[in-house]
């Protein structure tokens, strides 16, 4: 079943950033983007398992810091010309207290 | 619309998944596919195996179809498991655990056996051969305990593992019985450069040598040779051969000879039994490479597809090997007979040999060795066969090419077959890079590249690429396309600084808007370059933005594979105390770092630091920052010198820590190493660095642009100088020449290639030119801080290493 968890605020992550964290025993890249809105993806790149919370974000994507893979951060799929897809997570802002909320 | 046909292939490898591929393509529907294979693995790229040895490659990248490609395509995969029974009656086939498959056609693709000698011992544990997956791991795992290797096999596959032996730290020596290597594909000149080159990496030879018989107790001791003579060795990679692999078709009554009998539309002499790639002999031949494997899956596949087709006619095969640098072509014919004439130039100096064989006017075989790039146009005309007479020395001395075709030089592309194979590495035919430039509005070399992998690898089809892109992509390339720094734009480096510096543009994403960027935000190529350009312009009024730095320069350590970083304090010149060695041991005890290693630049790297442990380690070791992990001063070596060498004309050590503590911190365009020697013994390796110095008697040299990593280049000497204040003054002045001048990520050994030592000998040449460069280079120095002492004064910044914690559930 689908759990709701209050994993911080949105003053924790700097714009264009991110920051991890685990839930449920899944590691978990939190990213801040530009437009204001938080993004929630599983913290592996599939190719070899890159912390995806420590690579470049860019627009809606993070680059992987091990091989450059580029990720969109809405859909988990990876660009091309590489292949793969990272399970995304659903999150929520709390427009007034700034809470961030993610479902499991 | 009847059922769809049963089409079963056996062998899960390059050939058969590759003729499979090409089949879907063609007729995606029209028959119901089983794959049987005997290894664990989905399909992989055999020829990358050496790679994974050199340790350039892990299994993963070595995949060429993974499990969801079988998947996607509908393919029932069956791995593990050996067909041991054709019934070419009742059309079944049966693997060793007894499943049975009905099949209405049937591809055999089973490959090759390596061969191994059978000599006396060769069942001794620790001799294997060198053909998949398991070879590298027993090879990889062999190495961590067992210290003496030994390759029986000179050829192409026998080198390799060799190599691949040396990079695990073994010591390898190959035995070949002919007297010279790759007699296959090199004539007796090419062999000897090879190896003398192969020599200097380490690599030992026997040649002349027959193996007799293997001894040792269990596991393999020494090899025996048929002189008497023996060798020690721990063990043992039989590289002698491969054999096709025909067991199958022979016990099921399919014709055999050397290989499975095909003809020209790969069929065996039963019907709806298909052969193709090494295990198959077409027209005598059985193949061992891949481009001729490709070939005959392309018509295989069409023949399958019912669609109309050339049969196979048989390859011109070409080899192209790339050891460490060693660059080694040969096509065709080479081996001289009484009907062909030779022409060849060797440069011993150069190191670059390169041998035309012709016959009855035409082209029809080549050697290259050192210098490999006609290896593409000399394969192509040898194809073709057309006649050259009158213009063999233009072909030996590789002028004007293009002009030999006569007329359009543009036609050879037109001309080629849809189905060549372009890219041998990647399998990429012409028909796809045509596809990827017509639909897929591919109009650069990059862009091809990252579409198809065309030119990906080794890049020695990047001309037949350009080539083509020439002809198909129309008016898009009719004017030679224009490559910005990155694919969000088409300006170049010097464009975007000029543009810069002109409208005083001071953040990145103002200069995205004001340069009309097409993705809004850039990407991991030109976010930091913009963020180093404006930094380098503006000092003082820039504010450096971290999330536009890579990675490792934003948490100020270097990431490693596993997450984890690496943490170097600054050891200047290379000299530290007994207080700093004790404070270093005692941090990396406190934190259970699980590996302290001295680097190569004279200091100590705490290894698999957690990204959390980083401000609390840095803060208690109370150092400044190595640095180690940024585009930016790493370190200073530095030899003995006068202090205590006897042999040392120069304070090397003091000189070494000035420069050092001078250009601490500084951000340049790419990682920037240097060096001081204390005499001409150069024991600091300076004339690798991208600036050395070399004390003389009564002087210093000053060396720059010089690397030793992914390519060596030694220094050019910039000029000689008397004073420890000149060297500084030199020194400055030259590396804020690079700042100002070079792409971001360009090395200096790249970037003096590029513009040449007489234009940075120009720049530097007027005292006052010198001056006004080092006093940039000193108001950039004054502006920066240590970036570790920061991180863990501020709050704001310091929460980035840490993991978010307060979780708490909400409503459900």
């Amino acid at each position: 079943m689908a759990t709701k968890v209050l994993v911080g605020k949105l003053s924790d992550i700097d714009v264009k950033s991110s920051r991890k964290l685990k839930v449920q025993n899944i590691d978990i890249a939190l990213f801040h983007l530009s437009d204001g809105s938080v993004l929630a993806l599983e913290n592996k790149c599939p190719h070899k398992g890159g912390l995806l919370s420590e690579g470049m974000v860019c627009g809606g994507k993070v680059h992987c810091p091990l091989h450059d893979w580029k990720i969109d951060l809405h859909s988990g799929k990876v660009q091309e010309p590489d292949e793969g897809c990272v399970t995304t997570f659903e999150t929520e802002v709390d427009q007034q207290s700034g809470d961030i909320y993610i479902t499991i | 619309m009847g059922e769809k046909e049963k089409l079963i292939l056996i062998g899960n490898g390059m050939a058969g998944v590759r003729t499979i591929e090409h089949l879907l393509k063609l007729a995606p529907d029209k028959y119901e596919i089983t794959i049987i294979g005997e290894e664990p693995h989905p399909n992989y790229n055999r020829i990358m195996l050496s790679s994974v040895l050199a340790g350039g490659a892990n299994m993963q990248d070595i995949i060429v179809n993974d499990w969801d490609w079988y998947k996607d395509n509908g393919i029932q995969l069956v791995t593990g498991q050996k067909v041991t029974k054709l019934d070419t009656k009742l059309c079944t086939v049966t693997t060793h655990t007894g499943a049975q498959y009905q099949y209405d056609r049937v591809i055999l693709a089973t490959g090759s056996n390596p061969f191994m000698l059978p000599i006396p011992g060769a069942d001794k544990e620790g001799v294997i051969a060198f053909r998949d997956i398991r070879d590298c791991e027993t090879m990889m795992e062999t190495s961590k305990t067992y210290k003496k290797a030994a390759v029986i096999g000179g050829g192409l596959l026998g080198l390799e593992a060799a190599r691949g032996l040396l990079h695990l730290g073994m010591e390898a020596t190959v035995i070949h019985i002919n007297d010279y290597l790759m007699e296959r594909q090199l004539d007796e000149p090419a062999a000897r450069m090879l190896q003398r080159e192969l020599e200097s990496q380490g690599m030992k030879f026997l040649l002349n040598k027959q193996s007799a018989s293997i001894t040792g107790r269990g596991r393999v001791k020494a090899l025996q040779f048929a002189d008497g003579s023996e060798l020690k060795t721990d063990l043992i990679v039989m590289a002698v051969g491969i054999r096709p692999n025909t067991e199958l078709a022979k016990s099921s009554g399919i014709e055999v000879n050397r290989g499975v009998v095909v003809n020209d539309y790969m069929e065996t002499s039963v019907a709806n039994v298909y052969a193709v790639g090494e295990c198959a002999e077409h027209r005598g031949i059985a193949y061992g490479l891949v481009a001729p494997l490709y070939e005959q899956g392309a018509v295989l596949a069409k023949r399958l597809a019912g669609v109309e087709t050339a049969g196979y006619a048989g390859s011109v095969t070409s080899t192209k090997l790339k050891v460490s640098g060693v660059d080694v072509f040969s096509a065709g014919n080479f081996t001289e007979t009484a009907s062909t004439k030779a022409l060849r130039i060797q440069d011993d100096l150069g190191g670059t040999y390169k041998k035309i064989v012709i016959e009855n006017g035409k082209l029809v075989g080549a050697v290259l060795f050192g210098d490999t790039t006609d290896g593409t146009e000399l394969f192509s005309l040898i194809k073709k066969g057309e006649n050259v007479e009158g213009r063999e020395k233009e072909l030996l001395l590789g002028i004007s090419l293009d002009q030999l075709g006569g007329g359009n030089p543009l036609a050879k592309y037109e001309a080629m077959p849809d189905d060549e194979i372009v890219c041998g590495c990647n399998g990429v035919s012409k028909a796809t890079i045509v596809e990827a430039i017509q639909t897929k509005d591919c109009n650069s070399v990059a862009s091809i590249k990252a579409c198809t992998k065309a030119s990906g690898s080794c890049g020695g089809c990047k001309p037949i690429v350009e080539g083509l892109l020439k002809v198909y992509a129309g008016d898009a390339a009719a004017e030679p396309v224009k490559e910005g720094i990155c694919g969000c734009t088409t300006l170049t480096r010097d464009e975007i600084v000029a543009e810069i510096q002109r409208m005083r543009l001071l953040t990145v994403k103002e200069v995205m808007n004001v340069l009309g960027w097409n993705e809004p935000e850039g990407c991991s190529k030109c976010r930091p370059s913009l963020n180093y350009y404006i930094g380098m312009l503006f000092p003082e009024e820039y504010v450096d933005e971290k999330e536009s730095r890579i990675t490792n320069e934003r948490f100020h350590a270097n990431i490693q594979k596993d997450g984890t970083f690496s943490v170097v304090p600054r050891v200047y010149g290379g000299v530290t105390t007994p207080s700093d060695l004790k404070k270093i041991a005692e941090v990396a005890e406190k934190f259970e770092v699980p590996m302290v290693k001295f680097t190569g630049g004279q200091r100590l790297d705490l290894l698999g630091v957690k990204k959390e442990d980083l401000p609390k380690i840095w803060e208690e070791l109370d150092m400044p920052s190595g640095h180690a992990y940024g585009k930016t001063l790493r370190t200073v070596k530095t030899c003995v010198g006068s202090t205590f060498c006897r042999f040392g004309t120069q304070d090397s050590i003091s000189m070494g820590i000035r420069m050092e503590k001078a250009f601490e911190r500084l951000n340049t365009p790419a990682k920037v190493k240097l060096a001081v020697s204390g005499c001409p013994r150069n024991c600091a390796e300076a004339t690798i660095k991208d600036l050395g110095v070399v004390a003389i008697d009564g002087g210093w040299e000053i060396h720059i642009a010089g690397n030793g990593g992914v390519k060596v280049r030694a220094t050019d000497l910039l000029c000689v100088v008397k004073t420890e204040d000149e060297v500084m003054e030199w020194s400055s002045a030259f590396l804020q020449l690079y700042r100002e001048h070079a792409v971001w990520n360009e090395r200096t050994s790249q970037w003096i290639e590029r513009v040449g030592l007489d234009f940075i000998k120009k720049a530097l040449e007027n005292k006052e030119d010198r001056l006004a460069l080092k006093q940039r280079i000193e108001k950039t120095l004054s502006l920066t801080n240590d970036p570790w002492k920061e991180i863990i004064e501020n709050k704001e910044l310091r929460k980035n290493f840490e993991q978010l914690t307060g979780l708490e559930p909400a409503t459900k």
